[in-house]
């Protein structure tokens, strides 16, 4: 292939993983900018939402599309539930310390870990498609597929921001945000807010990894890499802005495309994390962040 | 005070003692423990002591022993050499990562360290053609020597890990009663009254973090020696946190604690391997009821109900 296509493809598969990128970080971002914490069981519940959708469409009688779609619905709800869970037996009686959550988390995610490898194993397994139509360009023949993932993710993550900004339960989660001793004066129940905070977020990387899973397969190691991206997304974005958050995805996603194709994926994380560490260093507040 | 160094000199003369009486199952093991214990020694240096909650010590650990590893392996240094070079490698880098980190503070000075010693992983990965990747290499046997003492032997490699875990002991008991580690303990507890006294906290974390630097190196070159494999494992994530781990349970900020931390760590995660398959969930319910429960891990626990003299 001429050069033409070829970075063509790669800014396709780089639009493939910004938009995925996008809807894992934005939960994360969510959930540092309402309840203060890092949770570095992110990734866990990412790969706990690529595993649950094999379960479900192995299960699951039917044609491939609706054993997806039932996955696409019923993953989410169920890795939401068990980060509520988590937050309520763990999270909060840490009373929401951000360097105790740190290692809270780190303990939550090998237990996750550990569960994904007692009950489904080892292996990478795959999960179908819900439809295998290819997109047909001049230079290639595309996987329809992957173009319905971003317009997918696309679709989600306007429906996020619509939440945030215009429904009531979004009010009460930036009212939390912004001061929640003084949500707490006007009868807001600030645990409720923190629960569903985090099982959103976790139910968003859930999401990411539904929508992965055909293209990626299923493993129970597979959270690291969306991990450390999405930290590195949040943190070039700034810590808790939505907005930055989609900014950098976009942009890491896309450089990270490039990247990969014409040098090698390993490089590409190698300068994104230095990036990130250098961002931190001179610029806490990320590359698009307003305030400290 | 000569009660602390009684018990450590204790300490130090039964595990001598222990060599002559253990199956060599165990035998090894203890080796690698003392080795592991220096390591987490170094951290506790760091966050025990200074207050710094490090997720890069990976990093430095690696470093000393790719380090002596790489220069034995393909530039053919002898083992001693190797070893200094490896121990300054590791004190190097927390240096380099210090001067940066040190910037920051907090949730961020974590998240920057876990940054850097993941790139510091990948950069392994990457260099594979040297370093071979996941793989890791083999140190030759012939090569693991200095002057007579054969240190793949079991006899030596014991007594090498012993003189390295003593040395690692009695320096930081002597760094827990000296100005300094009083001074490293005034940044943790509130670094910005100890500002004005009259102490810089930058100058003063950054020798924290040099000294553990120079632990976690000597421990990762005497690892890469002692056992003889250098594999990039070593430099994941996963050895940034198991110090971490080992301090936590043991106490932080006590002597002792690494070590008593590495000791039952390793022979929990040890029993419940050969038990079942959940090696990983051990390590994470151990990290979730002590954080809930027992944030002052076992000696910190003793040392403020019983002993108050510990240090």
């Amino acid at each position: 292939m001429d050069f033409g296509p070829f970075l063509l493809l790669a800014l396709m598969e780089g639009t493939v993983m910004a938009a995925v990128l996008a809807l894992t970080a934005v939960g994360l971002s969510l959930v540092f900018g309402v309840m203060r914490v890092v949770n570095v069981a992110h990734g866990e519940f990412f790969m706990l939402g690529a595993v649950s959708a094999w379960f479900v469409t192995t299960w699951m009688p039917g044609p491939p599309w609706l054993a997806f779609m039932a996955a696409l619905i019923l993953c989410p709800l169920l890795v939401g539930a068990v980060a509520a869970t988590a937050d309520r037996l763990v999270l909060k009686r840490l009373h929401y310390d951000p360097e105790a959550i740190i290692v809270a988390t780190i303990g939550l995610s090998y237990i996750l870990q550990q569960a994904a490898l007692s009950f489904y194993g080892p292996d990478a397994r795959p999960v179908a498609a819900p439809f295998t139509w290819r997109l047909q360009l001049p230079w290639f023949g595309y996987s329809g597929y992957k173009v319905a993932v971003v317009v997918a993710a696309a679709v989600l993550l306007v429906g996020v921001w619509l939440f945030m900004t215009r429904s009531r339960a979004g009010l009460i989660m930036r009212a939390t945000q912004m001061d929640g001793e003084t949500a707490r004066a006007f009868g807001i129940d600030t645990g409720r807010v923190y629960a569903l905070v985090f099982a959103l977020g976790a139910g968003l990387a859930a999401v990411a990894a539904v929508l992965i899973v055909p293209i990626q397969q299923a493993h129970y190691l597979m959270g690291h890499d969306p991990l450390l991206l999405s930290f590195i997304v949040v943190i070039i974005g700034g810590l808790g802005s939505l907005r930055g958050t989609l900014v950098a995805a976009v942009l890491i996603g896309l450089s990270d495309g490039v990247i990969s194709v014409f040098f090698s994926p390993t490089l590409a994380k190698i300068l994104a994390t230095l990036l990130v560490a250098l961002v931190l260093v001179f610029r806490p507040q990320g590359l698009f962040g307003a305030r400290a | 005070m000569n009660r602390a160094l009684v018990l450590h000199l204790g300490v130090i003369v039964a595990l001598f003692a222990m060599q002559f009486v253990l199956p060599p199952y165990h035998h090894t093991n203890l080796a690698r423990i003392m080795v592991l214990a220096t390591f987490a020694m170094g951290y506790n240096i760091a966050f025990g002591t200074t207050g710094l909650l490090s997720l890069g010590h990976a990093l430095f650990f690696g470093a000393g022993m790719y380090a002596t590893g790489l220069l034995i392996g393909q530039v053919g240094l002898p083992t001693g050499p190797a070893l200094i070079a490896g121990i300054m490698a590791g004190g190097a880098v927390a240096v380099a990562v210090g001067v940066l980190a040190l910037r920051t503070g907090g949730v961020s000075f974590m998240i920057v360290t876990l940054m850097f010693a993941q790139a510091g992983y990948l950069t392994v990965l990457y260099f594979g053609a040297w370093t071979r990747g996941d793989e890791g290499f083999v140190i030759d046997r012939a090569a693991r020597a200095i002057g007579p003492f054969d240190l793949s032997s079991d006899t030596t490699r014991y007594l090498a890990a012993l003189v390295l875990f003593s040395a690692g002991l009695m320096i930081h008991l002597a760094l827990t009663r000296s100005a300094l580690g009083r001074s490293m303990v005034a940044m943790r507890e509130n670094e910005e009254r100890s500002r004005m006294l009259g102490y810089d906290p930058f100058r003063v974390k950054l020798t924290a973090l040099a000294l553990s630097g120079l632990y976690a190196g000597a421990a990762g070159a005497a690892y890469a020696v002692l056992f003889g494999y250098v594999g990039a494992t070593f430099a994941s994530i996963q050895y940034s946190i198991l110090p971490l781990l080992y301090v936590l349970l043991g106490g932080a900020g006590t002597v002792l604690g690494p070590f008593l931390g590495a000791l039952l760590m390793f022979y929990l995660i040890d029993l419940s391997s050969s038990v079942t398959t959940a090696h990983l969930v051990v390590v994470g319910a151990a990290l979730l009821i002590l954080v809930l429960f027992a944030p002052r891990g076992i000696l910190g626990t003793i040392r403020e109900r019983w002993l108050p003299w510990l240090p």
